[in-house]
C-alpha cells in the first residue's frame, strides 16, 4: 500500500478539471500535427512553450506529454491512407498499411493501429509505473562524476543515433554545449562570452533557442519543401478490425509493445527505432515472411505499438535520471525547468504529485486517443484537405506572438526569429538541430558536475574509472564513440538496411 | 471546395514541376521500389562546396571560442578555471570540423542543395524580420495580416480571393485568442 499510495493520489490530480482539460488538449493537437505532415512533435511543442507558462507544473507537463504520445496515433493515419508517414515513426507502418488501404482493409489497418498503439502505451505505462521508482532509488546514489558520464553518454548517444552523418551531429551537440556556457559561471562568478552585454549575463534562455530552431526553422524548412498534394483519401469503412485480424495481429501487438518499452528507455532511442526493430522482429519470426509488404496486418500492429510503447518509456530517463532520451524530452525537460522543477531521481519522492500526475495522465490521454482514432477517423481524415499554403502562416504567427507573450520582449521575438534561419541553415547544410537543443538543455549541468567531479578526484580523470557505475558508463560512452568507425568499415562491404535508411531520411525531414 | 482544392493542386505542381516528377507513373508498392522513389524524390545532397563551407564556419567558431577560453583563464584540472570547460568543447568542434573536412570532400549525402525554391524560405525570414520591425510601430494586426497574404499568395500558391479571405479571418482569430480572450499586451493598433 505504501507503494501504491501515491500512485493511487496521482490520479486525484489527473481527475481534476483543468489537468483533464488539458490533457485532452495535448492529444487533440498531437492527433492533428501527426496527422498533418510537416511539423513533428518536437517543433510543436517547441512552439506551444509559451502557452505552459501561465499554468500549474503538473498541467504543463501532462499537455505537452499528450502531444508527443499523441503525434504517434496521427502518424499512422497518413501512413496508412496516403502513403506519407506523419512521423518518422510511422515510416514502416507504409510498407503494409499503404497495400492494405489499396485492398480495401484501410478502416483495418487503422484500427488494429489505434488498438495496438492503446496496447503498447498501457503496457509501457505500467512498466513505467514499476520500473521508475527503482531506477530513481538506484541512481539516488549517483555522485557527480556518475553524472557527467551518464549526460555524456546520452549527448552522444543521441547525437549518433541521430539521423545524418554522426560528425556534423556531434558538431551540433558542442556548439549547444558552447552556448550553454554563455553567462555568469557558477563556480566563479567569472562573467563569459557575454561581451559586456547585460542581457546575456543570465546565460541564452532555452525557450527561443528552441522555439527558433525547431519550430521556426522547421516552418521556413518547409516553405521550399512542397509537400506532394494529397491525393483524395481511400474510402475508411468499418474500422473496427474483424475478430480475425485480432487474433491475427495479437502476438505482434504484445513483441511490440515489449521491444518498444526497451527500446524507448535507452537514451537515443525511441519510437523511430522501436517501429523498425518491431518490423524486423515480425518480419524474422512470421511464418510465411513473403507476406510482409504485401498487407500483412503484423506489419502494422507490431511496429505501432512499439512506437507508442517507446514513446510512453522514453519518459523514464527523464524523469528519473533527468536525462532526457531524445530532443522532444530535451525540450519537456527545458519546459520542467522554466517551471522551476529540476527532474532526476528526488522527483518522485520531493513532487510525487507532478511524477504520478503525469504518468496516469498517460491512461486517460490513451483511451481519448483510442476514442479519437476508431469512431472519430473520420473527423481527422477530413483535416487531410487542409491545405499546407493555409497552415503555414498560422503557426509561423502563433510563434511570433506566442514568443513575445514569454515577456512581453520583442528582442525575444527577434532571438527566435534568428534562431529560426540558424535552424533553418543547419538542416540545409545537415546538422541536426536535435543534438544542440539537447546538449544545450544539459550544458550546465554536465559541466557543473564535471568540476565537481574532478574537485572530488583532485583533477584524475582516471578516477573516473575507479567508481564502478562511472567507469561502466565511461566505457559504453568509448565504445559508442568508436562504434561507428568500425560499423562503416564493416558497411562498406555490406549494403545498409533498407528501412533504417529511409527512415534516416525523414527523420531528417521533420526531425 | 474541391474545385478550389483541384485548382491549387495543379499551381502547386506547374511551380514544382521541375523538381519532382509527376506521380503518375504506376504506383510502387513494396518496400524496396519506395524505398527507391523517396530517394530520387529526396532533395539532392548539399554536396562537397557547401560542406567544406558549413565545416570551415564550425572551424573557424570553435578556434575564436578557444581564443576566448584562453582569456578566461584555463586553470589546471584539479582546479579548473571558467574558461576550461568552454575550451576543451571548442578543441572537439574544432577536430570534429577538420575531420568533416575531410570525411566529406566528397560531398556524402546529408544537407540539401539550395535550389529556386529556396527563395521562398529566404521570402518568408524577410517578413518575419519585418514584423520584428513593424509590429512595436504599427501593432501587430497590419504586418500578421501582410505576412498571411504573402505566405498564401506567393509563398503558398493560393489565389488571391482565398488567400484575402483566409487572411482576413486568422487575423481575425488571433486577435480576438491574443487580446480580447487572453488579454496579453502584444503591440496593437485598435
Amino acid at each position: 500500500m505504501e507503494f501504491f499510495g501515491p500512485v493511487l493520489d496521482g490520479f486525484n490530480v489527473v481527475l481534476d478539471p483543468t489537468n483533464l482539460l488539458y490533457c485532452l488538449l495535448g492529444v487533440v493537437v498531437g492527433m492533428l500535427i501527426g496527422v498533418l505532415p510537416g511539423l513533428g512533435p518536437a517543433a510543436t511543442i517547441a512552439i506551444l512553450l509559451p502557452m505552459t507558462y501561465g499554468v500549474e507544473p503538473v498541467t504543463a507537463i501532462i499537455m505537452l506529454a499528450g502531444i508527443f504520445y499523441g503525434a504517434q496515433y496521427g502518424g499512422t493515419i497518413t501512413s496508412v491512407l496516403l502513403r506519407l508517414p506523419g512521423e518518422a515513426s510511422s515510416v514502416v507502418t507504409v510498407f503494409d498499411g499503404y497495400v492494405m488501404a489499396k485492398q480495401g482493409r484501410a478502416g483495418a489497418a487503422l484500427g488494429i493501429a489505434a488498438i495496438g498503439s492503446f496496447f503498447g502505451a498501457t503496457i509501457s505505462i505500467i512498466g513505467l509505473t514499476f520500473l521508475a521508482p527503482l531506477v530513481a532509488s538506484f541512481a539516488l546514489d549517483f555522485g557527480p562524476p556518475e553524472y557527467t558520464a551518464l549526460a555524456m553518454l546520452g549527448i552522444l548517444l543521441v547525437a549518433t543515433i541521430s539521423g545524418g552523418t554522426k560528425i556534423k551531429a556531434i558538431i551540433a551537440a558542442a556548439v549547444g554545449l558552447f552556448l550553454a556556457t554563455i553567462g555568469r559561471d557558477g563556480f566563479t562568478g567569472a562573467e563569459r562570452f557575454t561581451f559586456g552585454n547585460l542581457s546575456l549575463a543570465d546565460g541564452i534562455d532555452f525557450v527561443p533557442i528552441a522555439m527558433g530552431l525547431f519550430g521556426l526553422g522547421e516552418i521556413l524548412y518547409n516553405l521550399e519543401e512542397r509537400h506532394r498534394a494529397a491525393n483524395a483519401p481511400v474510402k475508411v469503412s468499418k474500422v473496427w478490425p474483424q475478430r480475425k485480424d485480432i487474433k491475427e495481429a495479437s502476438g505482434a501487438i504484445g513483441r511490440g509493445s515489449v521491444l518498444g518499452f526497451f527500446l524507448g528507455i535507452l537514451p537515443g532511442g525511441g519510437a523511430t527505432i522501436a517501429s523498425l526493430a518491431s518490423y524486423a522482429m515480425e518480419k524474422k519470426t512470421a511464418k510465411d515472411p513473403s507476406r510482409f509488404g504485401k498487407g500483412a496486418i503484423e506489419g502494422v500492429a507490431g511496429p505501432e505499438s512499439a512506437n507508442n510503447a517507446a514513446a510512453t518509456s522514453s519518459f523514464i530517463p527523464l524523469l528519473t535520471l533527468g536525462i532526457p532520451a531524445n530532443a522532444t524530452m530535451a525540450i519537456i525537460f527545458g519546459a520542467l525547468l522554466i517551471q522551476g522543477i529540476t527532474p532526476g531521481p528526488q522527483l518522485i519522492n520531493d513532487n510525487p504529485q507532478l511524477f504520478w500526475g503525469v504518468v496516469n495522465s498517460m491512461y486517460i490521454g490513451n483511451i481519448l486517443l483510442l476514442i479519437m482514432s476508431i469512431p472519430l477517423i473520420g473527423v481527422f481524415v477530413k483535416i487531410l484537405r487542409v491545405r499546407a499554403a493555409i497552415l503555414a502562416p498560422i503557426t509561423a504567427l502563433i510563434t511570433m506572438l506566442g514568443a513575445y507573450t514569454i515577456r512581453n520582449s520583442m528582442f525575444d521575438v527577434l532571438l527566435v526569429v534568428l534562431f529560426g534561419a540558424i535552424g533553418y541553415l543547419m538542416k540545409k547544410f545537415g546538422f541536426e538541430p536535435g543534438p544542440l537543443v539537447l546538449a544545450f538543455v544539459l550544458g550546465s549541468l554536465l559541466e557543473s558536475n564535471l568540476r565537481r567531479s574532478l574537485l572530488v578526484l583532485e583533477g584524475d580523470p582516471t578516477g573516473f574509472f575507479t567508481r564502478p557505475i562511472s567507469a561502466t558508463l565511461l566505457v559504453l560512452f568509448i565504445f559508442v564513440a568508436v562504434w561507428p568507425v568500425i560499423k562503416s568499415g564493416i558497411e562498406k562491404r555490406k549494403a545498409g538496411s533498407l528501412a533504417s535508411t529511409i527512415a534516416s531520411e525523414k527523420e531528417k525531414e521533420n526531425a | 471546395m474541391d474545385a478550389k482544392h483541384a485548382r491549387h493542386d495543379s499551381t502547386e505542381k506547374s511551380l514544382t514541376s521541375e523538381l519532382t516528377p509527376e506521380p503518375q507513373e504506376p504506383e510502387a508498392l513494396t518496400p524496396e521500389e519506395l524505398a527507391a522513389q523517396w530517394e530520387a524524390e529526396a532533395a539532392e545532397p548539399a554536396g562537397p562546396i557547401a560542406n567544406l563551407l558549413s565545416s570551415l564556419v564550425v572551424l573557424g567558431l570553435s578556434i575564436a571560442g578557444m581564443a576566448l577560453s584562453v582569456g578566461l583563464g584555463l586553470g589546471t584540472p584539479a582546479a579548473p578555471a571558467a574558461g576550461m570547460w568552454p575550451f576543451v568543447i571548442s578543441l572537439i568542434a574544432a577536430v570534429m570540423a577538420v575531420a568533416q573536412i575531410i570525411v566529406g570532400r566528397a560531398g556524402g549525402r546529408d544537407g540539401e542543395k539550395f535550389s529556386a525554391l529556396s527563395w521562398y524560405a529566404v521570402i518568408g525570414f524577410a517578413t518575419l524580420i519585418l514584423m520584428v520591425v513593424l509590429m512595436p510601430i504599427i501593432g501587430f494586426e497590419i504586418p500578421s495580416l501582410l505576412l498571411c497574404f504573402v505566405w498564401m499568395r506567393w509563398l503558398g500558391g493560393e489565389r488571391w480571393r482565398s488567400a484575402t479571405i483566409y487572411s482576413i479571418l486568422i487575423v481575425a482569430a488571433f486577435y480576438a485568442i491574443f487580446i480580447a480572450a487572453l488579454g496579453t499586451t502584444i503591440p496593437r493598433l485598435f
